[in-house]
């Protein structure tokens, strides 16, 4: 079977002593950020991206990867014992989780994250090797219309996920596609919004602006008011969840494994989605919800499972589509062109043991972090003591560092302050970064697909709603529009944020 | 008589926004358009332009109605030291190297913070310093220059 050939070229890839060792050193790097509060896996990727320039494509991407899901794992370590989510999508873990800890059981709750989030990444590791060669047959059937389209879609959903006011989101999604479009026209050359800067006229770097945007700004905002955290305890024992308590998560790590999964392929960052769904729905299908709140297994289990599940299968529309489901993504796409490989359809055919290596390390990752988390948790413990006051100086160090060695362009460090200052302010207006990244990756993919479906239709617009799969696209990306903006939806989203306060 | 009441943060989000909208159609008028047929490299900008203002009027209108919760307070001081550090680094990494100017980008950092002592700064600095430089230059060959044309006298 094709399956099986494929998936063994890719362990084969991925288990060279070489590759091992960079998802290693990714995952526990990812661990170790996670883990600090006030730095994101978005920030962190910008700034270990010089570190994988000297390395193969695969090795990179499998050590990025590593990243990735490393840091949503450290996320859920401290939202556990500190109640403090490391990672955004670890918030809900955060509300029984820390009851958990409170009660004594700490232990047990860290291994029913740890355990429940493997199954989660094993099964949607899977689903990523099983839908991926498929989609990307239809993928290579896609025109520009279909491409315009699609990241319509994607754009859209990023709003539905962001938090507070939905005309802001839609308005930084706006800003983002004119940030983006910033440097020189493909079509005729004309230099567009530089100011007459020639070193912007490639563009603003992205990864300058996702430091900026997402770093520096967070950064500023932690210098707010400093407070100490306090730790809920040095010592954690009874690592292993009882029976009763396998017998608990056995549902919710299921159902939110189905729900991440699903909602991890939505473009537009499915992983925070996904785990509030699963917490919503375990709660409803409980047999006692009051236990919610109050230390519940299945509160811990599921919403754990599904934001796994839903980082995993997240790749799956940059693997095949080329298109960045989140801004971890969009930075994923970053690092594949400066490796020279154009992300898209043609990867799975062109560079397969790339492609196949990339899925089967999200299986090792997974595995390593099970396995060495789980005896690593006091030494992160300990990380959690070091004072933010010592932390942000080498984050900014590194940061620095990481911006400039992508093109050895100063004005980059420049754009880096800028859009620290700039997120930051967005950020006190109440305006969520993230719309207006994904805005900023997409825009001149968007423009180019555009400009290029309405060359071929000779100027029609119709040909949007013409084409059967681009007409689709657009009618779910109105459908989604027009649920976020019913009244009951509206409500019900604002509650599920305030929630996560 | 009923008092016009804002909601500051958005009524200022409202004006950022129509603010950053208008220059950017500004910028566009300098552009080509082009047509719908063969759009110019103004004629997607301006689009989006225009929509960034209008919904910065939105915000704006919706300000009047609707009270939110104040701004709270600005990070001044971390915006003064953490802001010059990459500017500083920029600036400098050509002239003096690698080595002096991430340590001064590095120190400059460290004073973002109120609880930050300076013999600890200047200990933190030179500890990222070197681990910088044995990591990125040593072991990872980035090409950069460790010390500069300014510090050769």
């Amino acid at each position: 079977m094709d399956l099986v050939s494929n998936l063994a070229l890719g362990f084969s890839t991925a288990l060279s002593p070489e590759n091992l060792a960079f998802c290693l050193i990714g995952v526990l790097l990812g661990t170790l950020i996670g883990v600090l509060p006030g730095i994101g896996a978005t920030a962190t990727i910008a700034m270990l991206l010089p570190i994988t320039f000297k390395l193969e494509p695969v090795s990179s991407l499998i050590m990025l990867a590593g990243i990735y899901y490393g840091a949503q794992y450290g996320g859920s370590t401290t939202a556990i014992l500190i109640n403090m989510p490391g990672e955004s999508s670890s918030a809900v873990t955060a509300i029984d989780g820390y009851q958990m800890a409170r009660k004594g059981r700490a232990g047990a709750a860290l291994s029913i994250a740890a355990l429940g989030s493997f199954f989660a990444g094993t099964v949607s590791t899977f689903l990523v090797a099983i839908f991926a060669i498929p989609l990307t047959a239809i993928a290579l059937e896609f025109g520009a219309a279909e491409y315009f389209s699609l990241m319509v879609v994607g754009l859209v959903s990023s709003i539905a996920l962001a938090h507070g006011s939905i005309v802001k989101a839609l308005a930084m999604v706006a800003l983002g596609l004119l940030l983006g479009l910033v440097g020189t026209d493909i079509y005729t050359g004309t230099p567009r919004f530089t100011l007459g800067i020639r070193e912007y006229a490639d563009g603003l770097n992205f990864v300058a602006v996702a430091v900026g945007v997402f770093g520096i700004a967070e950064i500023l905002r932690n210098l707010e008011g400093e407070k100490t955290r306090s730790l809920l305890m040095a010592k954690v024992s009874g690592l292993w969840p009882t029976k009763d308590d396998f017998r608990r998560m056995m549902g919710p790590v299921l159902r939110g494994t189905a729900i991440g999964s699903a909602l991890g392929i939505l473009p537009g960052g499915g992983a925070i989605l996904a785990a509030f769904a699963s917490y919503t729905v375990e709660k409803r299908v409980s047999d006692n919800p009051r236990e919610f709140g109050q230390g519940a297994v299945a509160g811990v289990a599921g919403p754990e499972s599904a934001n796994n599940a839903g980082a995993q299968t997240s790749f799956i529309p940059l693997l095949t589509l080329g298109i960045p489901a989140n801004p971890v993504m969009a930075l994923m796409v970053g690092a594949m062109i400066i490796q020279g490989i154009v992300p898209g359809p043609n990867v799975a055919t062109e560079q397969p043991t790339l492609f196949w290596g990339i899925i089967a390390s999200m299986w090792i990752g997974n595995l390593m972090l099970v396995v060495l988390n789980l005896p690593l948790i006091g030494l992160w413990v300990k990380l959690l003591t070091v004072p933010y006051y010592v932390l942000f100086p080498i984050i900014m160090a590194f940061c620095s560092i990481g911006v400039y060695s992508v093109n050895s362009n100063v004005y980059d460090l420049y754009a880096v302050a800028l859009f620290g200052l700039g997120g930051y302010l967005l950020v006190k207006l109440r305006c969520e970064p993230a719309p207006l990244l994904l805005g900023f990756v997409l825009g001149p993919l968007l423009e180019e697909n555009l400009r290029r479906a309405m060359i071929l239709s000779r100027g029609d617009p119709s040909t949007f709603i013409t084409r059967p799969i681009s007409a689709f696209l657009l009618a779910l990306a109105l459908a989604v529009l027009i649920i976020v903006f019913l009244p009951s939806v509206k409500k019900k989203r604002e509650e599920v944020f305030q929630e996560e306060d | 008589m009923k008092q016009l009441q804002f909601d500051s943060t958005n009524a200022i989000c409202g004006l950022t926004f129509i603010g950053l909208g208008g220059f950017f159609i500004y910028q566009c008028l300098d552009l080509d358009l082009g047509t719908a047929f063969r759009m110019g490299p103004g004629y997607f900008p301006l689009i989006l332009a225009a929509i960034l203002t209008l919904l910065g009027v939105v915000v704006l209108v919706q300000a009047t109605r609707v009270q939110g919760e104040p701004m709270g307070p600005l990070a001044l001081r971390g915006m003064l030291f953490i802001l010059p550090a990459p500017v500083f680094f920029g600036l400098t990494v050509r002239g003096l190297g690698f080595v002096p100017s991430l340590f001064f980008a590095a120190l400059i950092a460290a004073f973002a913070s109120s609880r930050m002592k300076p013999f600890l700064a200047v200990l933190l600095a030179g500890a990222i310093t070197l681990f910088s430089v044995l990591v990125f230059s040593y072991a990872l060959g980035l090409p950069f220059e460790r010390f500069g044309p300014w510090t050769r006298l």
